[in-house]
């Protein structure tokens, strides 16, 4: 069974979903069981595989059988690229599964199954985009996985929610679209579908390689991809949509559906294009190293103006999105800001995750939406506000938490690189994520005070309420009565070791993702 | 400029036809105030797609991609004769097909449509029918929750309102 | 007025360079176009493997179906979990278990007069006549699949409206009567099932996912050519069963507002 292995990770939460729809409809206490099981199977079977892949190398899988010609079925690949990401992505669906447990108020119990069965899809759909080798099962699986977020998204009771879910959905169908489009010029040029066809044939055939349709294709297919990791100017569905869905589905989608749409334009540049062509033929990495810039500020010049916290973390989702386009696009000499890209797609998933369980655990046992209602909350959930700071500070990029290491090796890209613009960016953006999250661990710890004593700076103070019953509380012994339950505490404090253990163990994993980087042919010249 | 016409338009029509559908449908997506002639846009754009897909496998004077029946099969032994075949178009549809129903089953390829996009795209067909059936479900629920669907309306009723989770 | 603006230069830009991309595009009915003849340095062109060997390969003449439900058949699986997916994302939207509830106040409450019986016997008789030779043609089109055009998606999209002509000549509830959600939900995912089953099964025997040449043991066929057709009837009648349940369950939802009560 080993060498199937690629498939069980897809089909276990395939079968979950249709479990969950036979027997979880009618007796909604199987529904967890089933979900976990599926997940805890698919977290097996990629730990299995990355195992497989770092001892052994890539593993292909042609289902169907049809081997030759290449492209006649459909591929699947694991190699040192996606094994890491296919593996993070299956990790954060089993934590995030465990805090789903709770719902309360958020949708009708009615529609429990369903909300499972969309879960498990997504995580199907996900799977099942990071391992094809195929462009057009690319496009399917995408679709797969839109449509569940779109449910996802729209499940909740809040009416902007809905309304959120629908310009979602149009930006989705639209980006989606113009990569179907990119895949259709390739084809009409090349006649394949398949990733590595596709990329001999660039390789081999001087006239495709120079033609106006295979550049098109690609400028289609990248904007088609940024639509889908909200890369700015194409972020406008991001916030709405992640802060206005229920917990539990935000803290799914957030950490995963934009890092894996930024894996999908690494493996079309680095697999489907290869980097030669896309660096050296194209030239357009300058402007994607500005627009990138551009994301980064912009970004968190408006995750300063929010007041409501999820709306705060959605615009550092966009941030981060600018430092990983940016870094891929660096075009340094040693491919270190492509490291930092990749590393960086790990890493921004556990933080992601770990900000939207803390953020979900406020909202639902404390009420608290804004960044006002914060206050005090240090004291009132411990547990949970040691996971955000934890996650706070792998953003702002404290060693030894990951955030510090992909920031390292993105400056080292750019370094290298000769980007200085970019080094800029990141330092600005660094201060700026460092004075959002100082920001709240003030109002979180010191709370609400009616008058503006100790010289804090913060204009924002002014324009808080006070509330006079919450001071006085610091030597309250009911610390924590009010923290969040188990299922909705305990995988953010895992995460937030992750984030650590991530960060301590940055060498080995960096020099994994090296050795891929390394076999490519406009690879680092070591 | 008529060879301009000769050269660019004439053997691309079809592209350029579907290029201008597309933008139809883009425009609408973005320009048009009503949610449910945003979807039309959207559904106008997604069969224009469809278009370039289908029309990028048509061969001249080939046949729709089903092999026609015949009693005794002998499986492919002669080898693929259509391929060094030098005018495709001079291959009449009915001879092959005729040809076919005797015990050489070889098929020229010239004479059968490309049946791989027509593939691809009944999946996305599906696909887009998918998409349209949820986003009218969450159409009808905007306007059960909000009760207009003029983008105009519902975004002075977003912003009226306060927020709330 | 400034959506129209932005739409306008968008239009523009993404236009031309849409036809700029057109330039070097083969003609239009080329037979040796890339795509279909495949070109220099890559694996050989795969449609012309289709259209010559996959005869060989599955026994079946209809070359879209045996592309469809074979080489890429893992492609149409996840076709078909699309639509459940969609399914299910509507029932999430959209289903509302209280009756009465703030969901419908919004539309006005004048569809009543849709329900004069003097339409109904014209609109009733014909549909009641209809749906059986509907329901008969949709199962020909899925069996038939192999040999002229139809399969699973086909096929089922006419069950699925063989039902919703059911439920605008009576009304839902008849429909419902005759395929209840509990039903078509089962349905929906008994369908999939088929499918991925078919695929595990495979996999059981020790090939790859859907590498339906094994299963000539289970069908007891000559040769794993057989299998792979019958195998193909296999996951047809998996997808329509899929397609046709949710169908059904988009009008039902879409047209009640999602009570499942009161409806077109």
């Amino acid at each position: 069974m080993s060498d199937q292995l690629p498939i069980i990770v897809l089909i276990a939460p395939l079968f979950g979903a249709l479990l969950v729809g036979l027997w979880g409809m009618r007796d909604h206490r199987a529904c967890y069981p089933l979900v976990f099981t599926a997940l805890l199977t698919s977290v097996t079977a990629a730990v299995a595989i990355l195992f497989r892949v770092v001892n052994h190398g890539a593993i292909d899988y042609f289902v169907g059988g049809w081997e030759k010609p290449l492209g006649l079925g459909i591929q699947l690949r694991i190699d040192a690229l996606n094994a890491p990401v296919l593996l993070i992505i299956t990790v954060v669906a089993l934590l995030v599964s465990f805090f789903s447990i709770r719902r309360t108020g958020e949708e009708q119990a009615e529609k429990t199954p369903h909300f499972y069965i969309l879960f498990l899809l997504l995580c199907t759909g996900l799977c099942g985009i990071t391992i094809t080798a195929d462009a057009f099962n690319l496009f399917v699986l995408v679709e797969v996985s839109s449509l569940s977020s779109y449910g996802l998204v729209a499940m909740g009771s809040n009416k902007r929610g809905t309304m959120a879910a629908f310009h979602y959905l149009l930006m989705g169908t639209v980006g989606a679209s113009f990569y179907l489009i990119g895949v259709g010029y390739l084809y009409l040029k090349t006649g394949s579908l398949n990733m590595q066809d596709f990329h001999d044939i660039l390789r081999n055939n001087e006239a495709i390689r120079d033609s106006k349709a295979i550049t098109i294709g690609f400028l289609f297919m990248l904007v088609g991809i940024w639509i889908k990791m909200a890369f700015f100017p194409l972020y406008g569905w991001l916030p709405n949509a992640y802060s206005y869905a229920p917990s539990s589905s935000s803290s799914l989608l957030a950490p995963l559906m934009t890092k894996v749409s930024v894996y999908v334009m690494l493996r079309v540049m680095i697999s489907l294009f290869g980097l030669e062509w896309v660096f050296v033929d194209l030239g357009w990495s300058h402007l994607v190293v500005w627009l990138a810039v551009v994301a980064i500020l912009a970004g968190s010049l408006l995750a300063l103006g929010q007041r409501e916290l999820k709306k705060m973390l959605c615009y550092l989702i966009v941030v981060e999105v600018g430092y990983m386009v940016g870094g891929a696009w660096l075009a340094d000499p040693n491919l270190w800001g492509m490291t930092g890209t990749i590393y960086h797609i790990l890493a921004d998933a556990l933080m992601t995750l770990a900000l939207f369980l803390a953020a979900g655990n406020f909202a639902r046992h404390l009420g608290a939406v804004e960044l006002k209602d914060l206050d005090g909350v240090f004291r009132k959930m411990p547990l949970t506000s040691l996971g955000f700071i934890v996650a706070g500070l792998a953003i702002i990029g404290v060693p030894p938490t990951c955030g510090f290491f992909s920031k390292f090796y993105l400056i080292r890209g750019a370094i290298e690189g000769d980007h200085w613009e970019f080094v800029v960016a990141l330092l600005v953006s660094s201060l700026v994520s460092a004075v959002l999250f100082f920001r709240i661990f003030e109002i979180a710890y010191f709370g609400v005070k009616p008058s503006d004593g100790h010289g804090h700076a913060h204009t924002h103070e002014d324009a808080y309420s006070p509330e006079p019953t919450q001071q006085g509380r610091v030597g309250d012994l009911t610390l924590l009565r009010r923290e969040a339950p188990l299922t909705s505490l305990v995988p953010l404090l895992i995460t937030g070791v992750l984030i650590v253990a991530l960060g301590l163990a940055n060498g080995p994993i960096v020099a994994f993702i090296r050795t891929f980087l390394e076999t490519l042919p406009h690879g680092p010249a070591l | 400029m008529d060879n301009f016409f000769q050269e660019s338009i004439a053997p691309h029509f079809n592209f350029w036809v579907y290029v201008v559908i597309m933008m139809i449908g883009l425009w609408a997506v973005i320009a048009k105030n009503n949610l449910i002639k945003k979807l039309i846009g959207l559904s106008i754009f997604q069969s224009a797609i469809i278009l370039l897909y289908v029309s990028l496998g048509v061969k001249d004077g080939a046949a729709i991609p089903i092999l026609p029946h015949h009693e005794e099969h002998a499986d492919a032994a002669a080898p693929d004769a259509g391929q060094a075949a030098p005018a495709p178009d001079a291959v009449p549809v009915s001879e092959s097909h005729r040809g076919a129903d005797h015990a050489d089953y070889a098929v020229d390829p010239a004479t059968i449509v490309n049946p791989l996009p027509h593939v691809l795209m009944l999946t996305a067909i599906v696909v887009g029918v998918a998409t349209l059936g949820v986003a009218l479900a969450l159409a009808q629920r905007i306007f059960a929750e909000f009760g207009s669907l003029e983008e105009n309306e519902l975004l002075i009723q977003l912003k009226a309102e306060p927020t709330d989770e | 007025m400034i959506a129209k603006i932005y739409a306008t230069i968008a239009v523009f830009i993404t236009g031309s360079l849409l036809i700029y991309g057109v330039s070097d595009f083969p003609r239009f009915g080329d037979a040796r176009s890339p795509a279909n003849a495949g070109v220099e340095g890559g694996a050989g062109s795969i449609s012309e493997y289709y259209i010559t060997k996959s005869y060989a390969d599955t026994k079946v003449p209809n070359i879209v179906t045996s592309v469809l439900a074979d080489y890429r058949s893992y492609d149409t699986m996840f076709e078909t979990v699309v639509i459940f997916v969609a399914g299910m994302s509507i029932f999430a939207i959209l289903r509302t278990f209280r009756s009465g509830a703030p969901l419908v106040e919004n539309f006005r409450k004048d569809d009543s007069f849709i329900d004069g019986d003097h339409q109904r016997i014209i609109v009733g008789t014909t549909c009641r006549l209809a749906v059986p030779v509907v329901q008969l043609f949709a199962l020909y089109v899925i069996a038939h699949g192999h040999h002229s055009p139809g399969g699973g998606f086909q096929g089922g999209v006419l069950l699925g409206a063989s039902y919703i002509i059911l439920a605008l000549a009576d009304d839902l509830a008849a429909a419902l009567r005759r395929l209840s959600e509990a039903r078509y939900l089962m349905l929906a995912a008994v369908g999939i099932a088929i499918y991925s089953g078919l695929g595990f099964l495979c996999m059981l025997l020790g090939q790859n996912f859907l590498d339906y040449g094994v299963l000539e043991a289970v069908f007891r066929t000559d040769g794993p050519e057989m299998a792979r057709s019958h195998s193909m009837l296999g996951v047809e009648i998996g997808v329509a069963a899929t397609v046709m349940a949710i169908m059904f369950a988009i009008y039902a939802n879409l047209a009640s507002k999602g009570t499942l009560k009161k409806a077109l």
